[in-house]
């Protein structure tokens, strides 16, 4: 009975892979060679020396490649490869090419296989790529500090301001939370994609912000039902929302960090200036969402300063990432993850106005709520000019 | 995380006075980062003086483009020659249409159209007055003709696709003398031409020219994603040939050039001359204007003659004055001894 059962599930597998080596050893019958070779180079990183560039390649194509001349700003330039030209399937290459750039201009790279296909690469404005050293370590943490610690805390600072209003007025309070939180899901999915695109296609980055953010999601549900469920708990602890929110906020600020690191890294020193004054003054808003949450309760300076840090070192981590070992994989991912984690809070906090109008027996969406979530909503996209311009 | 502690007013001070000292660290500190909108670079002087021309040559090994290059510098077809009972001199020429893959520049592979198997094709020469018979046999995979430039019965002109398998002979008698092309004339133009199918067609006058070291050379490009741009300029099929072997010459020789134009996609080509004069004769005819000088341009399917001397021993740079073709290939040395 039971190998009886285990053959009916193992038929249609066998079947499957007869089929899978029939079409491996024929070909799909249409035809065998493809029209032109297709070979894909992948540039994943261009680092600008005083030397001249440093290409990081890969080779995600189906077939072995080799790279025979290399193009700089339309000019036929030596160069070299290592560990050699000759790139198999996923294998990765460095090519170094010594050459006068001029500071602040833009470079067009042209790699040019064996066979003829052209990869081509920029470099928006040249500056020497920041080298991993001690003091850029700290140069690009104290960014991240003060682009993510200080304005949040400066937000949370609102917090014994906030204390006095009454309930509705909190609820209003989250409402506007829930609008800040729903432009940096938003912002931070479109980040996401926009990284994404720039990924070897494949990767699928787009895919991988979206698998990210879903998994991210439902993973924090189920965590979060499973923690409720043992511990047999009506409602959900202020302090716990706060948390998720700081860690939410923490990823979407990773993502902030990964810009301005990777802006600095590839020459946009001015934009980068404008990330930090931006992303600054938008950060202030989500130290006031994060206070939200705790209004009712008591909390203590250690837990400000526990909500500040998660929600504001990963802007740290991110500089560094950005600036350093930037590769747009990583980034879609962080990217997806942050969203993913940014849409569960919403999911709380609504559920948890929602719950409280509902034991008040008051509509949920309010006037004064409605208010809230605009202005919300509208602060985000205001400061957001200073990140845009 | 106890929720018995009380936010105390002086916990509120030192919150406040965590976000100054984070406030003042981040204006003083922005002062040694060095992320302001000036950044600055080292100067890389010493990279610039390590580079010259050699920056753009690769190994030093001939390879079969650079062969092929230098073989048809040299090489002219004069077809397998006999007296017609006129007296009139038969020449006889096989031209075949092969598709075949041809290095273009150092490692780079060009899924060419060829005419004999090389990108350019043979130089036939032949003396004015000569009968020609050019038995063409399509080898390809698309329908080619021969068009040859000069003065003969239309129906000889190449405008007729000659089909994959087909043969077809042209016959005509060489006239006018002087410097003329051949290529494919099928559509689409651009691509035919592009693919390789061209070559230079020499009729040399009645009265020979004075004695010198003939060199035959076609100006060319590639376009290898096919965008309407050229990815590499080459002279004779090969890009920077002649620049790492460069043509011997001797002192005081006369030289004369065979050049032609058969660049698509641009409009113009050019040659200069470093370090020394030629005379240019255009469509190499000796009754037009001519010109003295060290840079020439041509038009797609212009050709002329250059002859020159080289007055002391040492190498000589030429190359498309567009610095932009020059460095995608189309450059290269005499050297005098």
């Amino acid at each position: 009975m039971n190998l009886k059962w285990i053959i009916s599930g193992l038929i249609p597998l066998v079947l499957l892979i007869g089929v899978l080596a029939l079409v491996l050893i024929n070909g799909a019958g249409i035809e065998k060679d493809p029209a032109a070779p297709v070979e894909v180079l992948n540039i994943e990183r261009i680092k600008v020396t005083y030397e001249g560039f440093e290409l990081s390649v890969s080779n995600t194509g189906p077939e072995t490649l080799t790279i025979s001349q290399v193009i700089v700003d339309d000019s036929v330039w030596n160069f070299s490869v290592s560990p050699d030209p000759t790139l198999n399937r996923f294998e990765d290459g460095k090519i170094t090419i010594s050459y006068p750039w001029v500071m602040g201009d833009p470079h067009a790279i042209k790699i040019i296989t064996e066979n003829g296909i052209i990869t081509e690469g920029e470099i928006a404005a040249a500056t020497l790529t920041p080298e991993a050293s001690w003091s850029n370590f700290l140069n690009y943490g104290f960014i991240g500090f003060y682009v993510g610690i200080v304005p949040i805390t400066l937000g949370l600072l609102w917090y014994p301001f906030m204390k006095r209003f009454k309930r509705k007025w909190i609820n209003a309070i989250l409402a506007l939370t829930v609008g800040l939180l729903l432009f940096l899901f938003v912002g931070t999915l479109a980040d996401g994609f926009e990284i994404g695109a720039e990924a070897p296609s494949v990767y699928q980055g787009n895919m991988l912000v979206i698998i990210g953010a879903a998994l991210t999601f439902l993973l924090l549900i189920g965590f979060d039902q499973y923690q409720q469920k043992k511990q047999e708990a009506k409602g959900y602890s202020p302090f716990k929302i706060a948390f998720l929110m700081a860690t939410g906020i923490g990823l979407h600020n990773f993502g902030e960090g990964l810009a301005i690191g990777s802006s600095f890294a590839l020459g946009e020193a001015a934009l980068g200036t404008f990330l930090i004054i931006g992303f600054t003054l938008h950060n202030i808003t989500e130290g006031i969402g994060i206070a939200a949450p705790l209004l009712k309760t008591k909390p203590s300076i250690k837990h400000f300063l526990i909500l500040g840090t998660l929600a504001g070192a990963p802007a740290i981590l991110g500089t560094w990432f950005g600036g350093f070992i930037f590769s747009p994989i990583w980034g879609a991912l962080f990217l997806g993850i942050g969203a993913g984690a940014i849409l569960q809070v919403i999911y709380v906090i609504t559920k948890m106005l929602v719950e409280d109008h509902r034991a008040y027996k008051e509509p949920s969406v309010s006037w004064l709520n409605l208010s809230g979530f605009t202005i919300g909503m509208l602060i985000m996209y205001f400061t957001a000019f200073f990140v845009k311009f | 995380m106890s929720e018995e502690s009380n936010l105390s007013r002086r916990d509120v001070l030192k919150l406040g006075t965590a976000g100054a000292l984070g406030l003042a660290g981040s204006y003083f500190l922005n002062n040694l980062a060095p992320f302001s909108t000036s950044v600055k670079a080292q100067s890389h002087r010493p990279n610039h003086s390590k580079m010259n021309h050699n920056q753009m040559v690769g190994n030093m090994t001939k390879t079969s483009g650079y062969k092929m290059a230098e073989k048809l510098l040299t090489t002219f077809d004069y077809g397998k020659v006999s007296k017609l009972p006129t007296g009139q001199t038969l020449r006889e020429y096989e031209i075949v249409a092969i598709d075949k893959e041809i290095e273009i520049a150092e490692g780079i592979k060009f899924p060419g159209w060829t005419y004999n198997g090389t990108i350019p094709g043979p130089t036939f020469r032949c003396t004015e007055g000569d009968l020609l018979r050019f038995h063409f046999i399509n080898q390809g995979s698309h329908p080619h003709s021969v068009h040859f430039h000069g003065i003969h019965p239309p129906e000889m002109d190449g405008l007729v696709p000659i089909s994959p398998g087909q043969k077809f002979t042209y016959e005509f008698e060489a006239k006018p003398y002087g410097m003329q092309i051949y290529h494919c004339h099928i559509l689409p133009l651009a691509r035919h031409i592009h693919k390789g199918l061209y070559g230079n067609f020499i009729i040399d006058p009645k009265t020979p020219r004075e004695p010198a070291l003939e060199l035959n050379m076609v100006m060319n490009g590639f376009d290898l994603d096919l965008d309407g741009e050229n990815d590499f300029y080459t002279v004779n099929g090969y890009a920077f040939a002649f620049m790492n072997y460069p043509i011997k010459v001797k002192k005081d020789q006369l030289v004369r050039i065979y050049l032609s134009n058969l660049t698509e996609f641009d409009l113009l080509n050019s040659f200069h001359l470093h370090a020394n004069y030629f005379t240019y004769y255009p469509t190499g005819r000796n009754d037009n204007p001519s010109q003295f000088t060290d840079t020439i341009m041509q038009c797609q399917g212009e050709r002329g003659i250059l002859e020159m001397r080289f007055p002391y021993k040492g190498k000589y740079m030429f190359h498309a004055h567009v610095s932009e073709f020059a460095e995608l290939g189309w450059m290269g040395f005499f050297e005098a001894e």
